[in-house]
């Protein structure tokens, strides 16, 4: 085969490489997105004929308190959501030994992460059931009456945000202890005959060395918060009286429940949620893209 | 090291580190602990009061009577009717478009790898309305490859930012010299860089099986029936029906997370290497 052709095949062979998983990626994730924007402009019950409205769709969400619940929730699991950072860094240290049994101790400590959220938040709807619940009996015999978290429209988001952040903290203290295992121990015992130690060391010695640990576990935390809904869905369906609702189940509860067929409402809510996410997103993309131009 | 190994303390507090880790864990896995034993406690240990003691008696019962009652067989075998054909899809579609990325210099090489990544992190809920729909004209929408068509196009952006990295780490001179050789593209792809993906090919399929196993949000969406629905689907709908039937919760919720769990055991150290992917430099 002369020169040109093994270049031209050269040329084609990425776009041939690409094609399918573009294609597909491009069906069913990046076209949804505009459309979901189109369809945010509609009314439409999913069957019939869908109704051009305008901005009414947005201009209704302004005024519906449903939103703003849903909305001061999903800031509040943002940022407890972010305790599963520190809290994983600990456990991490914590466990960094090598005692017989570590690596199976480890993998124990991991396990949350592993398991279905469906079960996870089954898992705790048991530990704070009214009467018997473990957690339940914990309060009653402390205080002398127990609290029914997941009925109680003050407590009930911290409550599943407690479930949340049972795997998330596991998810973050294996990004660690992956980290920790990768620290340069030349500079650990430099700085260590210099007399730093304990909280020093670790913020001006290892914590800089962890830096790519922390940004993930960063951005998978901030993606977890913000894409809550099976705990939502699984303990309390948004309720009581929808006090635990998220725009994320608030947007499914519009869209597609027996509240009702309202896809041009529903597609209104995910794009709020999509512009909140698309900050952090554009974000990440930042940081990976100037990684990726200074190599 | 960080922090200093314990080896180097004095031994009462070496002791105090060995009592320290199991009583954390089992702290740790209350939760867990609790269904287990819940999901073995007989239904009449609970209508008695004693849902903390030891089960008077090991009733798997509870486990003969979920399989018998319910559809949870079928559920399990939706299950992996969805994952399986998703890992293998998405993986065979992101070895090529990471070969792609990886190894071809194109002028929108950068934008077409950072759209698959962002794509990646979009939320579920700005698909939804779209994607069921699509589903509903294709003729797919409550079939097991209707919900599997769509994990595969969405994991391919997250295997693909895996895999295109995990490739860019290989020596490119295999490729250059097999070029200089005059070897086409494909058998490149096939015979040179397929071999050496073994690794990530494992991590991820580990990843991808649990991440789909585990999806509740489509599962939803996208079936309905209890022929078709995925075992974290069917045991939010059995959860409905049982209502305070903690056994068979408790049963049913372990039997949903044993897949993923014996998974993650037999194959830990690929687990691990993916989900801990960038997290060191």
């Amino acid at each position: 085969m002369p020169a040109t052709g093994k270049l031209n095949q050269r040329k084609l062979a990425p776009w041939l490489f690409l094609a399918p998983g573009l294609l597909m990626f491009m069906i069913y994730v990046i076209i949804p997105i505009f459309q979901s924007m189109w369809i945010s402009f509609y009314d439409w019950d999913g069957l019939g004929e869908a109704r051009w409205i305008g901005t009414a769709n947005y201009v209704e969400l302004v005024d519906d308190d449903a939103f703003y619940t849903s909305l001061k929730n999903n800031v509040i699991w943002l940022l407890l959501y972010m305790l599963a950072v520190p809290a994983g860094l600990m456990i991490a240290i914590f466990l960094n030994q090598t005692i017989t049994g570590m690596r199976l101790y480890k993998s124990l400590f991991f396990f949350p992460f592993v398991i279905s959220q469906v079960v996870v938040g089954l898992m705790f709807s048991w530990f704070y059931a009214p009467n018997f619940g473990l957690f339940y009996s914990l309060i009653e015999w402390l205080t002398g009456s127990g609290v029914a978290i997941l009925a109680d429209d003050r407590y009930v988001t911290y409550g599943i945000i407690a479930a949340g952040l049972w795997p998330q903290i596991a998810y973050v203290m294996i990004l660690y202890l992956t980290g920790l295992n990768n620290v340069a121990p030349d500079q650990v015992e430099a700085a260590r005959l210099d007399g730093a130690k304990g909280w020093r060391m670790l913020w001006y010695v290892i914590l800089p060395q962890l830096r790519p640990a922390t940004f993930i576990a960063v951005v998978v935390t901030l993606l977890g918060a913000l894409r809550s809904f099976d705990l939502v869905s699984i303990m309390t369906a948004g309720g009581p009286f929808g006090s635990s609702r998220v725009l994320s189940y608030y947007m499914f509860e519009q869209a597609l429940s027996e509240y009702g067929y309202r896809m041009g409402y529903g597609a209104a809510i995910a794009v709020v949620l999509f512009a909140i996410m698309m900050i952090f997103i554009s974000g990440f993309i930042w940081k990976m893209w100037r990684d990726e131009t200074e190599r | 090291m960080f922090p200093r190994p314990i080896t180097q303390m004095s031994v009462p507090a070496q002791t105090l580190y060995k009592i320290a880790v199991p009583v954390a864990l089992l702290l740790w896995l209350l939760p867990l602990l609790g269904v287990a034993m819940t999901s073995v406690r007989p239904a009449s240990d609970l209508a008695q009061g004693n849902y903390f003691g030891l089960p008077s008696a090991l009733a798997f019962e509870n486990y003969a009577q979920v399989f018998q009652n319910t559809p949870m067989l079928q559920y399990m075998l939706n299950s992996f009717y969805v994952t399986i054909p998703t890992v293998i899809g998405a993986l065979a579609l992101s070895c090529m478009t990471g070969f792609a990325l990886a190894v071809y210099r194109f002028p929108s090489n950068l934008i077409v790898f950072f759209m698959f990544v962002a794509g990646n992190f979009v939320p579920f809920q700005i698909l939804m309305v779209p994607v069921r729909d699509l589903t509903l004209n294709l003729g797919m929408y409550n079939t097991w490859y209707g919900l599997a068509l769509f994990h595969i196009a969405f994991q391919t952006g997250f295997c693909t930012l895996f895999m295109r990295n995990f490739i860019k780490a290989l020596p490119f001179e295999l490729i250059e010299a097999a070029r200089v050789e005059g070897v086409s593209e494909w058998r490149i792809f096939w015979f040179i860089v397929i071999p050496l993906m073994r690794p990530a090919i494992a991590a991820l399929s580990v990843l991808v099986f649990t991440f789909i196993w585990n999806d509740f949000f489509w599962a939803t969406v996208l079936t309905t029936s209890a022929a078709t629905q995925p075992v974290t689907a069917g045991l939010s709908s059995l959860n409905g029906q049982w209502i305070a039937q903690w056994h068979l919760v408790s049963a049913g919720s372990i039997l949903a997370a044993l897949p993923p769990v014996l998974m993650f055991f037999l194959m830990q150290r690929h687990f691990i290497a993916g989900l801990t992917l960038g997290a060191v430099k």
